[in-house]
C-alpha cells in the first residue's frame, strides 16, 4: 500500500472511532495524518511487537486531544487489534481522547494539559543524548498550544543543549477550540519566534502532503540544532463535514448519516 | 551538619552507584546544596534556569527513558506553581520522578510570605498516587535515601535545608511507610513532623514534669498515612494532638483526622498554621511564637485535649 492510500485508511480509522461513539476531536486528528503516516512508514525505528523497545525512536504528541489519529496509525502499524478503534472513550477502553502511555501500547508520554508534553519531549531527548543511544525524538505542537508559556521554557533548554536529536512539528492549521489563533491571541510570526530561540526551522507549505513531509524531516535530521518543522495542514482535512465546520471541527458531534456519508466518500477515493 | 549538605553527600554516594539517578534544578541548585555536584557531574546535575514547569516534565520525559530524577528547589515552587505538571505529566503518567521542596512553611524565614508554603502538602496530598514525606533529622533523611531510590513512583520530599537537632540515634532504622514512636504513653497521643518534632520533645518534658504520660509519634510519611499506628495510640490514649510546621487545613492535621473519623473518633487539637499566609519576617524562633506553633502552645493544646477527653 502506498502512503496516499495508507492516509485514507487511517482517515478511515479516524472516522470509525469517531463516528461509533458520535463525538470527538476530528479536526486536529484529520489535520496530523500525513505526518503521522510518514513519521511511521518512513522514519521511526520502532517495532509493534516490541513497543518498549530501548533506543526506540519516540513520539511525543503534545496536542493529546489528537490520540484518535495516533490510535489510527498505530492500529494500521499493527499495534493492536482493529476491533478496539471502536471502542475508543466506551467503558474499559484502551484508548482514552487524549494519549495515555500506561494504557495504549505504542504511546510514549501521556498528554493532554497542552505544553507539557513538548516539554517532556525535550526530557526524553536529553535523556537519548545521555544515553547515547543515537534515537530520534518527535514531537507533535499544535499551533494554538504554542501560546502555552511552557512550550517556550521548553524551546530555551532544548536549544541550550542543542539537542538536534529533537524533530518537532506545528500543525499549523490556524485554528484553536475558540476560533483563529490570530484573532485570540496570535502567534505569528511563529518561524521568527522559534528562529529566536535558536532552532533550526522548516516551512512546509502543505503539511498534508506526504512528500513534503517527508523531505522536510529529511532535511531536519541532517541540523546541528533541534528542529521545528511549521507544518501548514487544514484542520478537518479530508473529511468535507469536518472542514467546513472551521474552528467548530476541535471537537464536534458526529451523526450516523454524517459518518456514513463521509466514509462512503473515501471508500470512493480508495 | 546542614540538612543540604548531607543530602548532598549522600546522593552523590548512590549516584556513583546507580547511574540513572539525575538531579534537575532551576536556578537555586547553590542555596539546595548541589553547586558543587552541578561542577563535578555537569551532565547528570542540570540546571534548566528559572522555569519550574518545564523542569517537572523534562524530568517526566527522563523518568519516562530508565532515569531516576531528583527535581529540587524551594516548597511553593516544587508544589503550588507546579501542581499540574505534577499531577499530569508525573503522577497520572506514574514517572518515578523524585520532587525536593525545601524550606517548608515558617523555615523561609527571611524571604517571606510568598516563600513561605503552608499549603504545599495540601495541594499535593489531594493528588493521587505521590508519596509525601518530610524528614526529621540527617540520620532519618539519611536512614530513608536508600528506600525513597527503591520506590518506584513519584515521592515528594519536604526537606529542612539547614542544620537540624539530631533527633534520632545514629544507630536508628526506620521505614518509610510506617511512622516512628519515640516515646510511648498512655494519656495523650501527639502526632508531629519535620522540625515541629523537636519542639513536641521540648514542651513533652513540661508534660513529664506534670504528670502526663504523651505518647509522641513522628509521622515521617504523610502519604500514605499509617493508619494502623495512629488508630492503634489513639485507641489507647483517647486523645490526639497533631503538631505540624503547615496549614492545619490540608496538611498532618487533615491527614490524622480523616483517618481518626473513621476508625477511632477521639478530641483532636492541632498545632500548626491556623489558615493564615505567614506575612511575617524573621527567625524561626519569633515566627513560631508569632504562629503559635512553641512548645508553649503544644503543652496548652495537650492540656485542652485531656480537658475534652474527661
Amino acid at each position: 500500500m502506498d502512503l496516499k492510500s495508507k492516509c485514507l485508511e487511517v482517515r478511515k480509522n479516524i472516522l470509525l472511532e469517531l463516528g461509533t461513539l458520535g463525538v470527538g476531536h476530528i479536526g486536529g486528528s484529520l489535520s496530523i495524518v500525513e505526518l503521522l503516516v510518514v513519521l511511521y512508514n518512513n522514519h521511526m525505528r520502532v517495532d509493534p511487537h516490541n513497543p518498549k523497545l530501548q533506543g526506540r525512536d519516540r513520539l511525543v504528541v503534545s496536542k493529546g486531544h489528537s490520540g484518535p489519529a495516533v490510535y489510527a496509525v498505530l492500529c494500521q502499524m499493527g499495534y493492536f487489534p482493529k476491533a478496539w478503534l471502536e471502542t475508543l472513550n466506551k467503558p474499559g477502553t484502551n484508548l482514552p481522547s487524549h494519549c495515555d502511555m500506561n494504557r495504549t501500547p505504542g504511546v510514549d508520554m501521556t498528554t493532554g494539559s497542552l505544553g507539557q508534553g513538548f516539554s517532556c519531549a525535550v526530557g526524553i531527548a536529553l535523556a537519548s543524548k545521555l544515553k547515547k543511544d543515537g534515537a530520534y525524538i518527535y514531537s507533535i505542537v499544535g499551533d494554538g498550544e504554542s501560546q502555552e508559556g511552557q512550550i517556550w521554557e521548553s524551546a530555551m533548554l532544548a536549544s541550550h543543549h542543542r539537542l538536534n536529536n529533537l524533530i518537532a512539528f506545528t500543525d499549523r492549521n490556524n485554528l484553536q477550540l475558540d476560533g483563529k489563533t490570530e484573532d485570540i491571541c496570535k502567534i505569528e510570526p511563529l518561524d521568527e519566534k522559534w528562529k529566536s530561540f535558536g532552532f533550526n526551522v522548516i516551512t512546509v507549505q502543505n503539511g498534508n502532503s506526504c512528500s513534503e513531509v517527508d523531505e522536510a524531516i529529511r532535511k531536519a535530521k541532517k541540523a546541528t540544532s533541534p528542529t521545528m518543522i511549521i507544518l501548514n495542514t487544514v484542520k478537518g482535512c479530508g473529511v468535507d463535514f469536518a472542514e467546513s465546520a472551521g474552528a467548530s471541527n476541535h471537537s464536534m458531534t458526529i451523526s450516523e448519516g454524517l459518518y456514513k456519508d463521509a466514509l462512503k466518500k473515501l471508500e470512493g477515493k480508495l | 551538619m546542614e540538612m543540604r549538605e548531607m543530602f548532598a553527600l549522600e546522593i552523590e554516594k548512590a549516584m556513583l552507584k546507580n547511574e540513572n539517578i539525575v538531579i534537575l534544578n532551576a536556578d537555586l541548585a547553590k542555596p539546595n546544596g548541589f553547586g558543587e555536584l552541578s561542577k563535578k557531574y555537569p551532565e547528570r546535575v542540570i540546571n534548566v534556569g528559572i522555569a519550574e514547569q518545564n523542569m517537572a516534565c523534562v524530568a517526566a520525559g527522563m523518568s519516562s527513558y530508565g532515569f531516576i530524577p531528583f527535581i529540587c528547589t524551594f516548597t511553593p515552587f516544587a508544589t503550588r506553581r507546579i501542581c499540574d505538571q505534577i499531577a499530569v505529566s508525573i503522577c497520572y503518567a506514574n514517572q518515578n520522578v523524585k520532587i525536593i521542596g525545601t524550606d517548608p512553611g515558617i523555615s523561609a524565614e527571611y524571604n517571606g510570605g510568598t516563600h513561605m508554603s503552608v499549603e504545599d502538602v495540601g495541594v499535593l496530598r489531594s493528588i493521587p498516587n505521590i508519596v509525601i514525606f518530610e524528614p526529621t533529622d540527617n540520620i532519618q533523611l539519611k536512614n530513608m535515601l536508600p528506600q525513597i531510590l527503591n520506590y518506584e513512583g513519584p515521592l515528594y520530599i519536604r526537606m529542612f535545608r539547614k542544620k537540624t537537632s539530631d533527633i534520632f540515634d545514629s544507630t536508628e532504622k526506620f521505614d518509610l511507610f510506617k511512622s516512628k514512636v519515640i516515646k510511648e504513653g498512655k494519656d495523650i497521643s501527639v502526632f508531629c513532623s519535620g522540625i515541629m518534632v523537636e519542639e513536641t520533645l521540648k514542651a513533652n518534658q513540661v508534660l513529664e514534669e506534670e504528670g502526663i504520660d504523651a505518647e509522641i509519634i513522628n509521622i515521617h510519611t504523610w502519604k500514605p498515612i499509617d493508619k494502623e499506628s495512629i488508630l492503634k495510640s489513639a485507641g489507647k490514649t483517647g486523645g490526639v494532638v497533631t503538631v505540624e510546621n503547615h496549614n492545619i487545613i490540608g496538611g498532618l492535621n487533615s491527614a490524622v483526622a480523616e483517618v481518626l473519623s473513621e476508625g477511632c473518633p477521639v478530641p483532636v487539637r492541632s498545632i500548626g498554621i491556623k489558615d493564615v499566609f505567614c506575612q511575617q519576617v524573621g527567625k524561626m524562633l519569633y515566627l513560631k511564637e508569632v504562629y503559635h506553633t512553641t512548645e508553649k502552645d503544644i503543652v496548652l493544646a495537650v492540656k485542652k485535649c485531656l480537658k475534652l477527653k474527661a
